[in-house]
C-alpha cells in the first residue's frame, strides 16, 4: 500500500554534507505494524520526516526516490495535494507530547480542526467525532476535557489527545516517533496498549519508529534497522529476533538486559554487553561498511567494500559480509 | 488572584516613592537653583535678595523638610506653585495632558497598526527579498533620530505643500486636531512601530521553530491556517509585554517631537521646566511619567495573564 | 527530481571555511548587512581618529562672509549661521558621538556588569535590594532619566557620558543577572566550590566569561540608543556643551527655522546620525545571530 523506494534526504550544513537517509527503501501493507528501529541520529526520524515532507528547508531537503500511497508519489504532488494527505491519509504521531500541542488552543479545537480541514461537514459532527475520539483514545470526562487546554493534561492524557487527533480522520497509514520515549514507563505499556487496539479496530497501517526493542517486540510486525542513514537489516520480528543477520542487530538486543535474559529463557550467563565505539558523524563515513570500525566481525573486505543488502534467508534481508559467520556465532 | 494583586500593589507603590527620593535628592544634589540662573542671566548677584527669592520657594529649608512639604502636599492634591509663573503646577500641568494623551494614543496605534502585521509578513516570508526589505526599513526605524525624522516631514510639507503643519491651540473639531496630530504622531510612531516589527517577528520566528506547529502542518493544516491561527496566537503574547516597554519608548521620542513641531504638550514643558531648574514641576512630572509607565506595566501582565491560559495568577 | 548541486549547497552552507580570511568572506556572505553595518562603524571610527587629516576646514572657525553658505566649491555641505564649514563640523562631531557612544556603552556595560553579576550570584538581601533599585530606574525612560541628570550634573562631555551612562545600567544588570542565576546552577561551578576556590574568584573566573557573549549582543544594541539619546540630549541643549561641535546641536541650531531658507543645516548632521546608528544597529543584528545558537541549524 505505501511503498518507499531508494529515499534520500540530506542535509547541507556547515560541517559538510550529511547523508541523513540514503537509499532506504521499504513496503508497507495494509493493517501492518512496522518498525523502524536504531540508535539516535540513525537516520529513522528524518526518514519518518520525510514521508510526511515536514522536514525544515534548509538544512534538509529530499534529492531522491519516491513515495508511493497506492500508487500515487507523494513527493511529486504539490504543496496543497500534499496537505489533503496530510492527517488524511498519513498522519503522525511526535515524540514530545509536551510541546507537539499548542498551548493556546483548547483540547477540542485541536481536534476538531483536523476533521475541519478534511471536510467533516457540521458543527456537530465534528463535536460528536471530537468526543467519540476522545472516548475511544481513553481520556475519561471527554465533554469537560474538550475545554482544557494542554497544560491542563498529564503527559500520558497528552499523547492520547496526540493519537487522537491523528487518527481523527481514519488514516491510512500512521507514523508514530518515538511515541512513548518522554513517557514514564508504566504509561508507556498503556499507550502501546492503545495504539496497538486502535490499529486493529481502524485496521490503519503503522510505521513506528523507536530505538527500543522492547517496544519492537510487542508490537510490530516486522522491522527494520537502520544505521548511520541506510537500512542494514529487515525480517519479521520474530525471525529478526531469532535469528539476527547483522552484527548491529545483535548488539542492540545483547545491550538491552530483557533480551538477554529472553534468549537464554534465564537469567544472562554474561554481563551485558555494550556496543564499542560510537556511532560515526554522518558527514564523514568511513569507507566500506559503516559499522566496520565498531564491528567484532570486521574484516578487510567490510573496511573497504559497503556490502550488499541481499535476502539471506527467506524474508530476511541483510546487509553484512559475515551474515553466515554471524548465524554460527549467535549459538556459540 | 488577590494575594498577587496586592502584592504587586506593594512593590508599585515602593517603586514610586523610591522614585521620588530619586528624583527629589537628584535635582538637588548639585549647587545651583533657579535663582541662581535668574541672577546668571541678570549678570550681577545681590545675596540679600537671592536669599528673600529662596525663602520664598522654600529653597532655604533643610531638603528633608522639602520633600516632606512635597509629599504632604501631593497627598492633599496639591503640586505646589511653579517657580517659573508662580502659578499652581497643577494647573500649569493638567491643560498639557490632553494634547499628549492623543498624541501618545495616535502614536501607539500607529506602532501597533503597521508593526505588528509587518513583523508577521516579514517572519513568515523569511530570507525572501521582502523580509530584507521589511527589516532595512524597521531597522532604519530604529536609526533615524525622531526629532530628524519630525524635521524632514516639515521640510518636506514646506516644499511640497509651501506649510507647516504646526500645532494650533484650538483646533476648530475633533478631526481637525486629530488631522495635525496625525503627522507628528507619525514621527513617533515610526520608531515605535520598527521596535514592534522587530519583536514581532523574533517572537514569530520563535514559534515557528516549535513542535505544535509541525503537529499542525502534520494535520494537514494550510500554511495561512498554521502563520495566523496556529503560530500568532503564541507570537503576539510576547508581543503584549512589549507595549509595556513602548508606553517608556514613546515618552521619549514625544519629548523631542512636541520640541520640533512646537505642540503645547507636558512633554515639552518638562524639557523646558528642566532647562529652568523649576522644580515642582520638574519633581511633578517625572513622577507623573513614572506612575504612567509603572501603571501600563500592570495593566500588560494583566492583559497577558489574560490571554495566555497557561497563566493564572494564584498560589 | 530536479538536479542537485551538492557543492554549490555546502559551499551556501559554510562546508569549506578556513582560515582568518576566509571566515571574514563567509560572515560578509551569510550576513551582508551585518558586514554593511561593520563597514560602516569603520568608516565613523576612522572618521573620528583622522578628523585633522580629513578637513582642511576648523569645524569652530566663523566667517561673517559664508554664513549660510549653501553647498558648493567652497563648502561641499554648505555652512551654517556663523559661516562654520558643515561637513568640518560632521567630520569633528564623529569624535563627540564616538566618545559619548562608547564611553556611555562601556560604563553602562561596566556598571551593569557588576551590578549584575554581583546580584545573581551572591542573591539574598543584595539582590533583592539591588533589583527593587533598578525597578525604579527602569520606571522611567532612558531620554527623560537622561535628561534630569544632564541637567542637575551640568553641561560637560564627561557629565554628558555619565547621563547617559546610568540609564544604561538596568538594563545590562538584568540580563547579566538572569545569564549568572542560570550559571550559578551548573557543575563546573560546583566542580570549582569542590576543589576550595574562593566564591568571588568563582564569580570572576568562571561565572564572568560565560556572561560574555549576551553582553556583547546587548553592548551593540546599547551603543547604537547611547549615541541616538546624546543626539537628542544635544538637540534639546543639555548636551555637550560649545563649542565642541555635536550632531545634535547642529540640528537644534538650525531647527525650525531653517527648514525653508537652509536645508542643508537640516539634513546632513541627520544623515551623520542616522547613517552610524544605522550600522551599529546591522552589526548588532549579526553579531546576534551569530552568537544565539538558536538560530544556527
Amino acid at each position: 500500500m505505501l511503498e518507499v523506494h531508494n529515499l534520500q534526504t540530506y542535509f547541507y550544513t556547515r560541517a559538510g554534507l550529511v547523508k541523513a537517509v540514503d537509499g532506504v527503501s521499504f513496503s508497507l501493507w495494509s493493517g501492518e505494524t512496522l518498525a523502524i528501529v536504531g540508535e539516535s541520529g540513525c537516520g529513522k526520524s528524518v526518514t519518518a520526516l520525510s514521508l510526511m515532507r515536514l522536514l525544515a528547508d534548509p538544512p534538509g531537503r529530499i534529492v531522491g526516490g519516491a513515495v508511493r500511497l497506492d500508487g500515487r508519489d507523494l513527493l511529486g504532488l504539490n504543496a496543497a495535494a500534499m496537505r489533503q494527505v496530510r492527517g488524511k491519509d498519513v498522519s503522525m504521531v511526535f515524540q514530545e507530547p509536551m510541546t507537539s500541542l499548542n498551548p493556546v488552543m483548547t483540547i477540542g479545537r485541536q481536534i476538531g480542526e483536523a476533521l475541519m480541514l478534511h471536510g467533516a461537514g457540521s458543527r456537530e459532527g465534528v463535536r460528536d467525532r471530537t468526543l467519540e475520539m476522545l472516548r475511544l483514545v481513553g481520556i475519561p470526562e471527554p465533554a469537560q476535557r474538550v475545554r482544557e487546554y494542554p497544560h491542563q493534561l498529564s503527559g500520558g492524557m497528552r499523547q492520547r489527545a496526540m493519537i487522537a487527533i491523528a487518527l481523527a480522520c481514519n488514516p491510512k497509514v500512521l507514523i508514530a516517533d518515538e511515541p512513548t520515549s518522554a513517557l514514564d514507563v508504566t504509561i508507556q505499556a498503556q499507550i502501546l496498549e492503545l495504539m496497538a487496539n486502535l490499529q486493529r479496530k481502524l485496521g490503519t497501517a503503522m510505521i513506528l519508529i523507536t530505538h527500543d526493542l522492547g517496544v519492537v517486540a510487542e508490537t510490530a510486525d516486522r522491522v527494520i534497522v537502520m544505521y548511520a542513514g541506510r537500512k542494514v537489516e529487515e525480517a519479521a520480528v520474530d525471525e529478526l529476533f531469532a535469528r539476527p543477520l547483522h552484527p548491529y542487530t545483535r548488539g542492540l538486543m545483547r545491550s538491552i538486559p530483557r533480551f538477554a535474559v529472553m534468549r537464554n529463557g534465564v537469567a544472562p550467563a554474561g554481563r551485558l554487553q555494550e556496543i564499542p565505539g560510537m556511532v560515526p558523524a554522518l558527514s564523514a563515513l568511513p569507507t566500506g561498511c559503516a559499522f566496520a570500525p565498531r564491528c567484532a566481525f570486521a574484516s578487510d573486505i567490510c573496511r573497504r567494500d559497503y556490502p550488499r543488502y541481499e535476502e539471506k534467508r527467506a524474508g530476511h534481508w541483510s546487509a553484512c559480509w559475515h551474515s553466515d559467520r554471524l548465524v554460527g556465532a549467535a549459538d556459540g | 488572584m488577590g494575594a498577587y494583586l496586592v502584592r504587586r500593589f506593594l512593590l508599585m507603590v515602593l517603586t514610586l516613592f523610591g522614585m521620588s527620593v530619586l528624583i527629589f535628592v537628584m535635582l538637588r544634589l548639585v549647587p545651583g537653583n533657579i535663582t541662581d540662573i535668574i541672577f546668571d542671566s541678570a549678570g550681577f548677584v545681590n545675596p540679600a535678595k537671592k536669599a528673600a527669592i529662596e525663602r520664598q520657594l522654600g529653597l532655604d529649608q533643610p531638603i528633608v523638610t522639602q520633600y516632606i512639604t512635597w509629599m504632604a502636599g501631593l497627598a492633599r492634591g496639591d503640586l505646589g506653585y511653579a517657580f517659573v509663573s508662580e502659578k499652581p503646577a497643577l494647573d500649569e500641568i493638567l491643560p498639557r495632558i490632553p494634547v499628549t494623551a492623543k498624541l501618545a494614543v495616535l502614536a501607539l496605534a500607529f506602532s501597533v497598526l503597521f508593526g505588528v502585521p509587518l513583523g508577521v509578513i516579514s517572519a513568515v516570508r523569511q530570507n525572501t527579498g521582502l523580509d530584507y526589505v521589511l527589516r532595512v526599513v524597521s531597522l532604519s526605524g530604529l536609526s533615524l533620530p525622531s526629532f530628524w525624522l519630525g524635521l524632514l516631514i516639515l521640510m518636506a510639507c514646506v516644499h511640497w505643500f509651501g506649510w507647516i503643519p504646526i500645532y494650533r491651540s484650538s483646533p476648530d473639531n475633533f478631526w481637525q486636531e486629530i488631522a495635525l496630530l496625525s503627522i507628528p504622531a507619525a514621527a513617533v510612531g515610526f520608531r515605535s512601530s520598527a521596535l514592534v516589527m522587530r519583536l514581532t517577528r523574533s517572537s514569530m520566528l520563535e514559534v515557528l521553530r516549535q513542535d505544535y506547529i509541525r503537529t499542525a502542518r502534520a494535520k494537514g493544516a494550510s500554511e495561512p491556517s498554521v502563520n495566523y491561527d496556529h503560530a500568532l496566537r503564541n507570537a503576539v503574547l510576547p508581543v503584549v509585554t512589549v507595549i509595556g516597554i513602548e508606553a517608556a519608548f514613546l515618552v521619549g521620542g514625544l519629548i523631542v517631537t512636541e520640541t520640533v513641531f512646537n505642540i503645547p504638550g507636558v512633554a515639552r514643558f518638562l524639557v523646558e521646566a528642566i532647562r529652568w531648574r523649576d522644580y515642582p514641576i520638574v519633581q511633578n512630572l517625572v513622577m507623573f511619567i513614572a506612575i504612567i509607565v509603572v501603571m501600563v506595566n500592570f495593566i500588560v501582565d494583566m492583559a497577558y495573564a489574560a490571554l495566555d491560559p497557561r497563566i493564572k495568577y494564584e498560589e | 527530481m530536479a538536479v542537485i548541486d551538492h557543492e554549490a549547497e555546502l559551499a551556501r552552507a559554510g562546508a569549506n571555511v578556513r582560515g582568518p580570511l576566509s571566515s571574514i568572506l563567509f560572515f560578509a556572505r551569510s550576513y551582508p548587512l551585518g558586514a554593511l553595518g561593520a563597514l560602516i562603524m569603520l568608516a565613523f571610527v576612522a572618521t573620528a581618529v583622522f578628523a585633522d587629516a580629513i578637513t582642511a576646514f576648523d569645524p569652530l572657525t566663523t566667517n561673517a562672509h559664508d554664513s549660510l553658505a549653501p553647498p558648493g566649491d567652497r563648502h561641499t555641505l554648505g555652512a551654517d549661521f556663523m559661516g562654520r564649514d558643515v561637513l568640518a563640523r560632521i567630520i569633528y562631531g564623529a569624535r563627540i558621538s564616538l566618545a559619548v557612544g562608547l564611553g556611555a556603552t562601556a560604563l553602562g556595560c561596566l556598571g551593569g556588569m557588576i551590578v549584575g553579576l554581583m546580584s545573581g550570584y551572591f542573591g539574598g538581601w543584595l539582590d533583592l535590594t539591588v533589583q527593587r533599585l533598578m525597578d525604579i530606574m527602569q520606571s522611567l525612560p532612558l531620554l527623560v532619566m537622561a535628561l534630569v541628570m544632564a541637567a542637575s550634573l551640568g553641561p560637560s562631555l564627561t557629565n554628558t557620558i555619565i547621563a547617559i551612562a546610568i540609564p544604561l545600567v538596568p538594563n545590562v544588570a538584568r540580563v547579566i543577572r538572569s545569564s549568572t542565576l542560570a550559571l550559578r546552577e551548573m557543575p563546573f561551578v560546583e566542580a570549582a566550590r569542590a576543589v576550595g576556590m574562593s566564591e568571588t574568584r568563582i564569580a570572576i573566573t568562571h561565572v564572568l566569561p560565560n556572561t560574555l557573549a549576551p553582553l556583547i549582543v546587548l553592548a551593540t544594541a546599547q551603543l547604537g540608543s547611547a549615541i541616538l539619546v546624546e543626539s537628542a540630549l544635544a538637540f534639546l541643549g543639555l548636551g555637550v556643551p560649545e563649542p565642541h561641535p555635536s550632531w545634535g546641536r547642529m540640528l537644534s541650531e538650525s531647527a525650525a527655522e531653517y527648514v525653508r531658507t537652509a536645508p542643508w543645516l537640516v539634513i546632513f548632521p541627520g544623515v551623520a546620525i542616522s547613517a552610524v546608528v544605522f550600522g551599529t544597529n546591522l552589526l548588532g543584528d549579526a553579531i546576534r545571530d551569530m552568537l544565539d545558537p538558536r538560530q544556527r541549524f
